[in-house]
């Protein structure tokens, strides 16, 4: 037989090849003991010696063919047979996954934290203060004398004539400045819970405060301001403007509202804002003489800034609660919503 | 405080929008609530009727022809007193009433092309009209020029600003106050008030006398007015009530209000022929008793001051006067009374009996100058409007300090507060314009500060003056110059939260005021409770110690809504009274209920649930390997055989396992633990070990055992037998049923075999195994499965 016929043959054996064992066959039939080849190559003894030389080159070229061809051949089957085991491994990737049982942080540990790390930052300490405290820390000591209106028990929930729920985290000033004993400068926050006997529609007995205090030499309220513009800035967006207007209240001197640029319309007005463009915050200003007088601090040496907000209107602005029950009801469906982060 | 354009007038003269001067002033720190007209009606004008028969179809209908100047209207009326020839309000056609907008219309087949109004259709409140005001259209004096504007004709034509002051500005509860305030906005100087009148007759102090027998009263003046003449106030008097808020009486007692809203000073009017010849002013009695003006018997207390005769109470001071000596319309002489009570006594009396315009204002303090003004300016006003007779002298009891208060304050300190570079000149502009003398000094001013100014008394109420009328909106934001340092904060705290609700759990936030009958709930000897004096409900009355009740009622909460997988916690304070005082400690409680489920398990919560959250957090915070779960005593709250103490370093920390079915049908699962209690056991740091270069070899191994025999037994002594070779040793299957004899189970270990320093032989592990098994299996007198 001619090289071609064999090649063709080879060729024609190999379509009908389907598996491995087909292969095998076909590859004894050519390579194997009996195989067209092996028989082909027996004949040399029988192909006159100056022939030799050229039939041994014939033999080679076939056996490289031969062989190249079933290589060729094995590599596409199992390419073949990979794919079909691929194929029946086939399953449905939208299925839903294997997840963990999910939990969420609360609203309101949330715009604690993030407070928090901003004002830890700047060197800043958080403390905590006792949520009974005595009627000298929260009012005395903070220049609301015996007889103040804002010490009526109207307003406050008392457990003892002495004793009482903190009405603000204010008292954390005071518990500060007198354990600082060397008087040195300081600044702390202070996040906590604070009780009021307060019970209409936006108002919760319960509620969040985040006090902030700083003493040193020459604290203006430039420096408040820039505080706090770096804190409504931190919750409520880059964009957010702070406004100070003059107010009233018995622990600093001069003392201030402070509004922010209403998120919602960038200060365009709207009904949030109740079209002014600001919305009311907070209350801040410059710590009272007698409060720095009262925990020991030398009023001519040193001035100081106070700021208290409540921070549950920041969460519930932050993300669009609408009632501030929701912050203390708990609805599993409500708290779900909190399992992931903040946008940084 | 509403201030009326009108009367600001009267001390100021302002051609500004009402409207700025309340964005103004807001700047300034005086917030309002609204700016309006008194009367907001449109398409007003005066109208003579010309004509006026009976309606053809109608018993009480008019038909009125009215001039109004351009045209004549006819229009239909149902008013009484409707009738030709009168002046009267007319609504034009389109005009917008405070009900309605007026339109032409037919009535009953008559054509009627506007309104004749009543004053209350314009707004005006019918608290402060007379009932013919009320009955009937307004008939206008005959000197209303028709086609006028009726509102300005009757001085309506007023706005009103309705502030909301801040608690320390009692000196803006007048009209003289908001004068100053204002005019230091606008640089204006605030009028004279006209005080003078003549005096006749005998001195009063010869025959009328005030005794003060409390320190509650440190100022007390009464003055004697004859032969007063009562009839109605003069119309600016009036109107200037009416757009105060207050309601016009007659002469004499529209005085007396008129001259507070100027002044700030209330005042009392006794009826002088009901009095003898004293009044005495002293603290009420326990349980006396009082007839209010208002016809009320008011209990008093000795907090409470009255004024009194030698018999009785006869006036509730600062708050109200007694129904016995009230001015009525036979009144002929009147003692004034111009006096100054304790702020905080008036101020507590007023909050249990009665809160009044007199009141308000005794609170926030007042100027004891004005008490002397107050007196004059009534003397002046009831001479010409109630054609009295003023007799000589005044009765005269004064302690108070009526000087001016001298503060000094440099520049610097000034702007080193305000954080502003505020030129020196602007300073003493700004202290000037608000009234007060100025003196400027090298680098600073020397300032005297009038009485009227009650809020003022250190310099940094000067610094304040001088920050709000420069506007603090000028303040640029900086931040402090202070030394770097690092903040501390509390980190674990977060850590426990933020791990909690990393094994699934939501985080709560709720009241830490309960009910009392739920306080003792989940104690073993209920801690002493804490509770308020006076709660707004039952269900805000104790302070909670542990918080499960608060986690249960949650669950209940979502339960009513159809939510049934609940799995949460909360961290926060419990309070306790121990020995007297009070205490708080941080805790942490968790609740777990329903099933988790996902696409390849689903599963009811079990107490192995909560027991796996308390080590995954024990264990994340440092504590693995320190604590264990023993049953010392339970709360009857939980289940007795699936709950247990929770025990660190020997002491309980808290508590873990099943709601009680007897209390709780559903199955839910709790922990609870002191945060307190657990962060006083220090940890140690991450300290690595070596890891082993050579080969584990691992053996399985099941023993069956009977079903009471606890796990952690069996663990103890695998781990006896196995000795320092066996690294590790996993549970990892428990099994009962009927492979097994009943009241057998069979568990299942993993064991791990290692050396640190060389490859172990199988020989020398099967020889450990098999010392395991057989140590085990004759200690509990068991077999092993499968053999």
């Amino acid at each position: 037989m001619e090289r071609e016929d064999i090649i063709k043959s080879l060729n024609k054996d190999l379509e009908s090849v389907k598996n491995k064992n087909d292969l095998a066959q076909v590859k004894a039939n050519y390579l194997g003991k009996n195989g067209i080849v092996t028989n082909l190559s027996l004949k040399m003894k029988e192909i006159p010696n100056e022939e030799k030389k050229e039939y041994g080159k014939f033999l080679n070229e076939i056996k490289v063919s031969v062989t190249e061809k079933l290589e060729n051949c094995a590599s596409s089957i199992e390419q073949q047979e990979l794919e079909e085991k691929l194929n029946k491994e086939k399953i449905d990737i939208t299925l839903p996954s294997r997840r963990k049982m999910k939990g969420s942080i609360h609203p309101m540990t949330r715009v604690v934290e993030e407070l928090e790390d901003l004002f830890v930052s700047m060197g800043y300490d958080v403390v905590s203060g006792p949520e009974i405290d005595t009627d000298l820390n929260c009012f005395t000591k903070l220049n609301l004398p015996e007889g103040h209106p804002a010490r009526d028990s109207q307003d406050t929930f008392y457990l003892d004539k002495d004793y009482l729920l903190r009405p603000h985290t204010s008292p954390a000033q005071v518990r500060t400045m007198e354990a600082n004993v060397n008087k040195e400068p300081l600044r702390i926050v202070c996040p906590g819970k604070v009780y009021r006997r307060d019970d209409d529609a936006t108002h919760s007995h319960q509620f969040m405060q985040f006090e902030g205090l700083v003493v040193g030499e020459d604290i203006s309220l430039a420096d408040l301001k820039g505080t706090l513009e770096l804190f409504a800035k931190k919750l409520l967006g880059e964009k957010t403007k702070v406004r100070f207007r003059p107010s009233y209240f018995p622990f600093t001197e001069p003392s201030c509202e402070v509004d922010v640029s209403c998120f919602k319309c960038g200060g365009k007005g709207c009904s949030l804002c109740k079209q002014t463009g600001w919305i009311e915050v907070l209350g801040a200003g410059v710590v009272h003489p007698n409060v720095l007088k009262m925990s020991g601090y030398d009023p001519e040496k040193y001035t100081g800034f106070a700021f208290g907000p409540g921070i549950d209107r920041f969460a519930m602005f932050k993300y669009g609660i609408t009632d501030i029950r929701q912050i203390y009801t708990n609805d599993i469906r409500f708290l779900e919503q909190f399992d992931r982060k903040d946008v940084d | 405080m509403k201030l009326s354009k009108k009367f600001l007038n009267d001390y100021l003269s302002l051609d500004l929008d009402f409207k700025t001067v309340a964005e103004d002033m807001t700047r300034i720190g005086n917030e309002y609530d609204s700016v309006s007209k008194l009367v907001e009606a449109t398409d007003l004008v005066v109208g003579k009727v010309i004509e006026c028969k009976m309606h053809p179809d109608s018993d009480h209908l008019h038909v009125t022809l009215v001039d109004i100047g351009e045209e004549k209207l006819q229009i239909v009326c149902g008013a009484p007193n409707v009738r030709e020839g009168i002046k009267v309000i007319v609504a034009k056609p389109g005009a917008k009433l405070p009900e309605i907008t007026i339109k032409k219309s037919n009535i009953r087949g008559v054509e009627s092309n506007g309104m004749l109004c009543a004053l209350f259709e314009l707004g005006i409140d019918k608290k402060y009209l007379h009932d013919e005001d009320i009955n009937g259209i307004c008939i206008l004096g005959d000197d209303a020029k028709v086609g006028s504007d009726p509102i300005k004709y009757l001085g309506l034509d007023d706005e009103i600003i309705d502030f909301e002051l801040t608690s320390n500005r009692g000196d803006l509860l007048s009209i003289l106050g908001m004068a100053y305030e204002i005019g230091a906005i606008y640089s204006k100087d605030v009028k004279e008030m006209e005080v003078s009148y003549k005096e006749s007759g005998e001195d009063i102090n010869k025959s009328f006398k005030v005794k003060v027998e409390t320190p509650d009263s440190p100022m007390f003046l009464a003055k004697r007015i004859n032969d007063v003449v009562i009839k109605e106030s003069p119309d600016f008097i009036k109107t200037r009530l009416i757009a105060s808020g207050i309601r016009p009486i007659n002469n004499v007692v529209d005085i007396s209000n008129f001259v507070m809203l100027e002044t700030g000073q209330p005042l009392h009017f006794y009826d002088a022929d009901t009095l003898n010849n004293e009044l005495i002013v002293r603290n009420a009695k326990d349980n006396e008793k009082l007839v209010t003006l208002d016809k009320n018997e008011r209990t008093l207390t000795s907090a409470d001051i009255v004024i009194a005769t030698k018999d009785k109470a006869i006036g509730l001071a600062g708050v109200m006067g007694g129904l016995e000596t009230e001015i009525t319309e036979k009144t002929k002489n009147i003692i004034i009374e111009s006096a100054i009570f304790d702020n905080v006594k008036i101020r507590q009396t007023s909050k249990r009996i009665l809160r009044s315009e007199a009141s308000n204002r005794f609170e926030k303090g007042l100027d004891p100058k004005r008490t002397y003004l107050a007196i004059d300016r009534c003397c002046n006003l009831l001479e010409k409007y109630a054609d009295a007779k003023i007799q000589t002298g005044l009765v005269t009891y004064d302690k108070t300090n009526k000087e001016n208060k001298e503060i000094e304050i440099t520049f610097d300190k000034i702007n080193k507060v305000l954080g502003l570079e505020i030129p020196e000149k602007e300073v003493v502009n700004i202290l000037k314009n608000l009234k007060f003398e100025v003196k400027k000094l090298k680098d600073k001013v020397k300032v005297s500060v009038p009485s009227r100014r009650i809020d003022i008394s250190i310099k940094e109420d000067l610094i304040e003056e001088v920050g709000r009328f420069y506007g603090l909106e000028n303040i640029e934001g900086k931040l402090p110059t202070v030394p770097l340092k690092p903040g501390k904060y509390n980190k674990t705290y977060r850590e426990i939260k933020h791990k909690m609700a990393n094994l699934g759990l939501n985080e709560c936030l709720s009241y830490a005021l309960i009910r009392k009958s739920e306080f003792p709930l989940f104690q073993v000897t209920p801690k002493e409770s804490i509770s308020v004096l006076d709660p707004m409900t039952d269900e805000h009355e104790t302070l909670r110690y542990t918080l499960l009740p608060s986690l249960i009622n949650i669950y209940n909460y979502n339960k009513a809504r159809g939510i049934n997988d609940i799995h949460i916690f909360e961290m926060g304070n419990g309070f306790y009274k121990e020995n007297g005082e009070y205490k708080e400690e941080m805790k942490l409680a968790a609740l777990i209920a329903g099933e988790y489920k996902n696409q390849f398990e689903s599963f009811k919560f079990n107490f192995y649930d909560i027991k796996g959250i308390l080590e995954d957090l024990l264990d994340y915070l440092g504590y693995k390997d320190r604590y264990t779960l023993e049953v010392r005593e339970l709360p009857k709250e939980l289940h007795p055989y699936q709950s247990a103490n929770i025990i660190l370093n020997g002491k309980e920390i808290g508590i873990i396992g099943k709601v009680n079915p007897s209390i709780y049908k559903d199955d839910i699962f709790v922990l609870e633990i002191s945060v307190k209690n657990l962060l006083e056991n220090r940890c140690k740091d991450i300290s690595v070990s070596e890891i082993s270069k050579y080969p584990t070899i691992l053996k399985d191994v099941a023993f069956i055992v009977p079903k009471d025999l606890k796990a952690s037994d069996l663990v103890k002594e695998i781990k006896r037998f196995g000795g320092k070779l066996l690294k590790d040793i996993l549970l990892f299957d428990k099994y009962e049923g009927e492979k097994l004899e009943s009241g057998m189970k069979s568990l299942a270990f993993k064991l791990t075999f290692n050396d640190m320093n060389r490859t172990l032989t199988d020989d020398e592990v099967m020889e450990i195994f098999k010392k395991i098994i057989d140590g085990v299996t004759s200690k509990f007198k068991c077999q092993i499965r499968d053999k």
